[in-house]
């Protein structure tokens, strides 16, 4: 097989009050079907080995989860390189099951914006509440940022992961530029 | 700008995050249907001032339909309420009565 | 320190004392005008103006009549200049809001040649002959004179600042915030409102416009809870800054209230730093559960004759500028006013050592209040009962003429001075009150709207949202406000589920003052001289007469009054205007004020930049731009970019020394005898999968779906309920229950939505999910004759005719790419559609161009795509069709089913005008001549119709330059175009010229579709 790439080859910038980065390969499968059966959850279970976490919730260990998108829709992470293999286990587990899993992963791009000041960098693109006793580690939300579609999380504190469409991939970037330019803090220090 | 709670994910949002479907409870007429009914279906469509039911779509977040209660001097949201039924919860009905007294929507009050 | 240098008359300038705001020890250089001057650190640019000795700063709109500065803040409606230049060039900004900053450069404007000598001044002299509603009247007749007279005149003549030709600097951004309590204004009833707010808990965020928290209390002094009032604004900012609830935001305007709490705030963030780092302006997109407006008052002017001479200004601008930055307006200043107010302001004058000649106070009062006695004390002379009966002076005040203001005006005596103080009252700020629906009250003894408490705006869930504090809500005193803003602030809090904390309210000692009496003409019975030398609106140039004459004239309304006379309608929007001006409205109509009520008071308090209103969406974010795998290669070989909605497909693939039309003609050939690659990801795919996937897809398209087997493709169409065409695309049915839907590039989003809202809110009980994976795949269409040759080097899957038919589709893999080979058309040859997964698709892109070399491959544009599928009568969404075309328009009746009871549009296609046979047709159309017929243009019949235009007979939908057939070819939509094959019909265009077309078949290209099935 040939080398895959992601959309901006990994690219990083550093140079303002927080630092953006272009995450490596992710796998990614669309996972619907009524979540409340239990096919749907061991489908989830066997791609990840995690249980499906309730609304406005992701379950996430490195490159490995669950996020929740919908009533009917669970975004499954795995292992770039095992997405074919989660397929298959998955596809197995749900024979019998009215489900769709499908690989989405070349379909995305997927953003770090990390530092201190990451709450404030999203909190120019977003419209939602960044406060720390709004938005933490554990929850995930679709939104859009600016004028995009975008999913996001935080894997800890200080940081986000943002999965937006491939395509736009550029104008995420540049836009989180922007938004983290130099002498743009909320609070100036 | 509206705030709307979608009763699909539970999250609160600003209006950007939706998009406005037009009037709630259409019955579809399709072939076979009465110029009139299809006219109706079509074309015809409540312009209340006061309460009003809408179709909402949470276009950037979970991306599911639903429909909205809204007061359309005000803007006071009622209720949100799933998309799947055809007439609004009785509930949400005993809630607008008691804010609106003698309301009337297309068949509903 | 500036040097002392000798005074002649008439001067404001800087006072050793004073200047609360000021940083003496650091001189600021700016310019104005050209001329350089200094100022402090601290300074506004009207106050280091006025220190400067620069009281006249521009000129009005209409009359060019010089203007000094009237106000000391955001009211002010005259100081309006440039700032910066080239790319940092701003118009209309005004001077008592622009922070002075070291190198600041200013210019007035509205004036030509200068400031000085400006000859549109020429237009005061006619003012007589320029009443309200001149322009409306005098232009409209004769219409030629508009051209050549009228607009070249106004336009040089009129005008405010001029629009910056420079591409903007700066960068600016949004900021989406939360919170429980807003409160809008840093003045003491904010500050307290805020405390009151957090000390139940609530999340509050406190905006205050000016670099200074405190507001008027500490130029007007007293005392809360026994403390000076200055101090107790230092301890409250003290306080709340080390409150973990609490954000305080200095230079940010609340802007406008919109509905359900959300509150647009503007902040200024480098404007008096120019060279700081970060954004210039942050708009913040404040989303609020409750609103505390402390947004103060605002002083009225008094109207009376010249009441526009450059140093006529605001009784309490005058105090402040004293009090705040050590600067007088003039060494002898008059007061006139209708209450008690202003008296402070001679006090203050009196305390830096400045003269006050007299007080003018129309009020006759049967006892002297604290204040008057203090002023009387302090050996000012107050004439009670009296005002000014005119100004003195042109381009500056020399003196005032004194008269009874009960009677027309006759002078007492005139005396001299260089500043006039004037106070009417004052007018609380309900705009942010108003903008989301709050209802105002008339105040009898105020002579003022305040709002009404009860009718304030309401929220998402039905409750009032927005309550007013302080001077705002019409409190004046100390001990009204501080108790006002207590309250206020803490049943905001209550009103976002928080228990108010116990605790005394801080108690304000104000000192008594006598009620203020309405004065709305000084004096009472002005003629029609000085009526018509009263300004109300300074900026637009409006006069009391003016508003007399709007109403004489039948515009009763406020609000055609307004229009009519242009009364608030400047960039001020009437902070000064307003109450005076329907006051005078009121009597002319002979009805309480009340009755006559208010215009809408509309978001932004004050201008806001476009730059903030824009946040981050310019330059290369501007928009999101769309790109495919491949668009870097694309950018690298030359591509003329083409927007398909937010995408950008190339055009063309320009080569060195070709023009754009030449690669398109290359590009077309080169397919049809060659090979040609298209890079075809942007089109939607669509999985959609489930038991009813089958009947759900027959409802969707028009044709049948669910008969098709797996392995094999189907071209299918779409309409919406309405029967008219949404989309087209290749339906592949990849298992029993699955089926890939490729959509048009428009199409990926919306039709996916569409089948979201079909499955979600009408059949929700078919099963049946859908998930678009576009993005998932890079898409090459591998087209023409050596196609198969180019697969088959490749190797990995057999693609020949047996294995690999047209419309059949199989998975496989070529040169080690897993792929999806699509065998489909549309260009009408041998073609392949291949999908490989996105991150791979440059590479696979490489291979293709790397086995094709010797094939000559040669990627195409969407140009060579459009002309190979017109060459074949492939219709285009979006062009054949633009949401009014039905598919029986197109000769596609085979791909209308008439063994499915039902699908979307099927119902519609049987209204009568639907089923119209004088609907026009699709045909193919050849110009008789062979040159390509202008795209859209219109084919004209006999006669004409009831507007005494030719009648039309149809239209072009597509037309292009053949290469493969040297000649221009095009399709068209046609009044029984089907049975007139062979007829020529006439097609003007716009340059003249008329084309003549003759009317065949729109398929010219390999008719039988030999080409496309070898």
């Amino acid at each position: 097989m040939s080398e895959t790439v992601t959309a901006l080859n990994g690219a990083v910038w550093s140079k303002g009050i927080a630092t953006i980065t272009e995450a490596p390969l992710q796998g990614m499968i669309t996972l619907r079907g009524d979540l409340s059966i239990s096919a749907i959850k061991k489908a989830a279970k066997t791609a990840t080995g995690m249980a499906v976490p309730g609304p406005g919730k992701a379950t996430v260990d490195g490159d490995t989860g669950l996020c929740w998108m919908s009533p009917d829709e669970i975004l499954v992470l795995c292992p770039y390189s095992q997405v074919a293999e989660t397929l298959d286990k998955m596809t197995a587990v749900l024979a019998k099951t009215h489900a769709l899993a499908v690989d989405v992963s070349d379909a995305r791009a997927v953003f770090q914006v990390s530092g201190p000041l990451a709450r404030d960098v999203m909190a120019k693109l977003a419209p939602v509440d960044f406060s720390a006793d709004a938005f933490a580690p554990g929850m995930f939300r679709r939104s859009r940022m600016a004028q995009v579609a975008a999913a996001f999380w935080m894997p800890d504190a200080d940081r986000f992961q943002i999965v937006c469409f491939r395509s736009q991939s550029q104008y995420m970037f540049d836009l989180l530029k922007v938004a983290a330019q130099p002498g743009s803090e909320i609070q100036k220090p | 700008m509206l705030i709307l709670t979608c009763p699909c994910c539970g999250q609160t949002g600003e209006e950007t995050e939706f998009h406005a479907g037009g009037e709630a409870h259409l019955t579809r007429f399709g072939p076979g249907s009465s110029d009139d009914d299809f006219e109706g279906y079509l074309f015809m469509r409540e312009n209340p001032k006061g309460v009003h039911f809408e179709r909402w779509r949470h276009v950037y977040g979970c991306g599911k339909w639903f429909h909205a209660a809204r007061c359309t001097m005000t803007l006071e949201v009622f209720g949100t309420y799933a998309a799947q039924t055809t007439e609004p919860p009785q509930e949400l009905r005993d809630k607008i009565s008691a804010k609106r007294p003698g309301w009337s929507w297309g068949a509903f009050s | 320190m500036l040097p002392p240098v000798p005074r002649p008359d008439n001067m404001s300038t800087r006072l050793a004392t004073h200047g609360r705001l000021l940083n003496k020890d650091r001189a600021v250089r700016f310019s104005f005008n050209g001329k350089q001057l200094k100022g402090f650190e601290g300074d506004t640019l009207a106050s280091a103006l006025l220190a400067n000795d620069q009281m006249l700063v521009g000129r009005s709109f209409k009359y060019h009549r010089p203007r000094g500065i009237v106000a000391a803040g955001p009211e002010e409606p005259n100081a309006l200049v440039n700032l910066g230049v080239d790319g940092k060039f701003e118009p209309n900004q005004r001077a008592t809001t622009t922070e002075l900053f070291d190198g600041l450069l200013a210019t007035s404007q509205n004036h030509w040649p200068s400031l000085e000598f400006d000859v549109g001044a020429v237009n005061a002299k006619l003012s007589r002959f320029m009443p309200a509603g001149f322009y409306y009247k005098m232009f409209i007749h004769p219409r030629p004179l508009w051209k050549y007279i009228y607009e070249p005149f106004i336009r040089q003549a009129a005008g405010l600042g001029q629009a910056p030709k420079g591409r903007d600097q700066d960068t600016y951004e949004h900021y989406y915030a939360f919170c429980d309590v807003l409160i809008i204004g840093g003045g003491i009833a904010g500050l307290q409102a805020a405390k009151s707010a957090a000390r139940t808990g609530a999340k509050v965020l406190v905006l205050e416009q000016t670099a200074h928290w405190g507001g008027r209390a500490p130029v007007d002094g007293g005392t809360v809870d026994g403390l000076p009032v200055d101090k107790v604004v230092d301890e409250l900012v003290s306080e709340l800054s080390g409150m973990e609830n609490v954000t305080l935001r200095l230079r940010t305007m609340g802007a406008g209230v919109y509905d359900h709490g959300y509150v647009l705030g503007y902040e200024r963030l480098t404007d008096h730093a120019p060279k700081a780092d970060g954004p210039r302006h942050r708009l913040w997109r404040i989303r609020a559960g409750h609103i505390v407006t402390a947004t103060g008052a605002i002083e009225r002017p008094l109207s009376f004759a010249g009441n526009d001479v450059p140093g006529v200004m605001l009784a309490s601008a005058v105090r402040d500028y004293v009090v705040n930055y050590g600067v007088s307006a003039g060494d002898r200043t008059v007061v006139v006013t209708n209450n008690d107010d202003a008296y402070r302001t001679a006090l203050a004058l009196k305390s830096a050592g400045l003269n006050v000649p007299v007080i003018l106070d129309a009020r006759v009062t049967p006892v002297d209040s604290a204040l008057m006695a203090e002023a009387k004390a302090a050996g000012i002379r107050v004439m009670m009962g009296h005002g000014v009966a005119k100004v003195l002076g042109g381009k500056r005040v020399t003196g005032v003429a004194v008269c009874a203001q009960a009677g027309e005006g006759a002078v007492l005596e005139e005396i001299a001075c260089d500043a006039v103080a004037m106070s009417g009252g004052w007018s609380p700020v309900v705009h942010l009150w108003s903008h989301c629906g709050g209802k105002l009250l008339w105040d009898n003894d105020f002579a003022m709207f305040r709002p009404d408490v009860d009718k304030a705006p309401k929220g998402a869930d039905g409750a009032g949202f927005v309550s007013p504090a302080g001077a705002a809500n019409g409190h004046f005193g100390l001990t009204e406000i501080m108790g006002d803003a207590h309250a206020m602030g803490q049943a905001a809090a209550e009103a976002t589920g928080f228990a108010a904390k116990r605790g005394k309210a801080p108690q304000g000692e104000s000192v008594d003052e006598a009620p203020m009496a309405p004065v709305w003409l000084m004096p009472q019975g002005a003629g029609v001289t000085l009526r018509s030398k009263s300004w109300l609106d300074y900026q637009n140039d409006v006069k009391v007469s003016d508003v007399q004459l709007a109403a004489q004239e039948g515009f009763e309304s406020v609000e055609h009054a307004k229009r009519y006379t242009t009364l608030g309608m400047a960039t001020d929007q009437g902070k000064l205007s307003n109450i005076n001006g329907l006051a005078i409205l009121s009597d002319a109509l002979n009805q309480p004020i009340p009755q006559t009520g208010t215009t809408t008071f509309r978001p932004p308090y004050t201008p806001i930049s476009m730059g903030a209103i824009g946040g981050e969406a310019r330059g290369e974010v501007f928009q999101p731009i769309r790109r495919t795998p491949m668009h870097d290669w694309h950018d690298a070989n030359g591509a003329d970019w083409e927007p398909v909605g937010q995408w950008r497909r190339p055009y063309a693939f320009v080569r060195d020394g070709e023009t754009v039309h030449d690669a398109v003609m290359r590009e077309t050939k080169n397919t049809r005898e060659n090979l040609g690659l298209l890079d075809a990801s942007t089109l939607g795919k669509i999985i959609v999968k489930g038991p009813d996937a089958g009947k759900f897809l027959d409802m969707l398209y028009t044709n049948m779906m669910s008969t098709l087997k797996p392995g094999k493709c189907r071209y299918g169409l779409m309409c919406g309920e309405n029967g008219f065409l949404i989309d087209d695309g290749v339906v592949a049915r990849i298992d029993e229950d699955t089926f890939l839907c490729h959509t048009t590039t428009g199409g990926a989003e919306s039709i996916h939505g569409h089948m979201e809202e079909w499955l979600q809110t009408e059949w929700w009980d078919w099963d049946v999910y859908v998930a678009n994976v576009t993005e998932q795949y890079a898409q090459v269409a591998v087209v023409g004759p050596k196609a198969r040759e180019a697969l088959e080097r490749l190797g990995g899957m057999d693609v020949s005719r047996d294995a690999l038919g047209f419309m059949e589709w199989a998975d496989g893999t070529l040169g080690g790419f897993d792929v999806r080979v699509y065998r489909i058309s549309f260009s009408g040859e041998l073609s392949y559609e291949i999908a490989v997964r996105a991150g791979q698709g440059q590479a696979f892109w490489d291979a293709l161009m790397a086995v094709g070399a010797d094939l000559g491959v040669m990627p195409y544009g969407t140009e060579a795509l459009h002309i190979l599928r017109a060459e074949k009568g492939f219709i285009m969404i979006g062009d054949e069709t633009d949401g009014t075309v039905i598919p029986q328009d197109l000769g596609l009746h085979w791909a209308l089913s008439k063994k499915k009871e039902d699908y979307l549009g099927k119902r519609a296609h049987t209204r009568s005008h639907m089923a119209d046979p004088e609907r026009w047709q699709l045909v193919g159309l050849e110009t008789t001549d062979g040159s390509v017929l202008p795209d859209g243009a219109y084919a004209v019949a006999l006669g004409r119709n009831a507007n005494g235009q030719k009648n039309v007979q149809g239209r072009v939908t597509s037309s292009y330059h053949s290469p493969n057939l040297g000649r221009g070819i095009a399709m068209g939509l046609v009044l029984h175009g089907p049975d007139r094959m062979g007829e020529v019909i006439e097609f003007p265009g716009t340059d003249g010229t008329t084309y003549l077309a003759k009317i065949v078949s729109p398929v010219f290209h390999d008719p039988q579709g030999e080409k496309q099935n070898v």
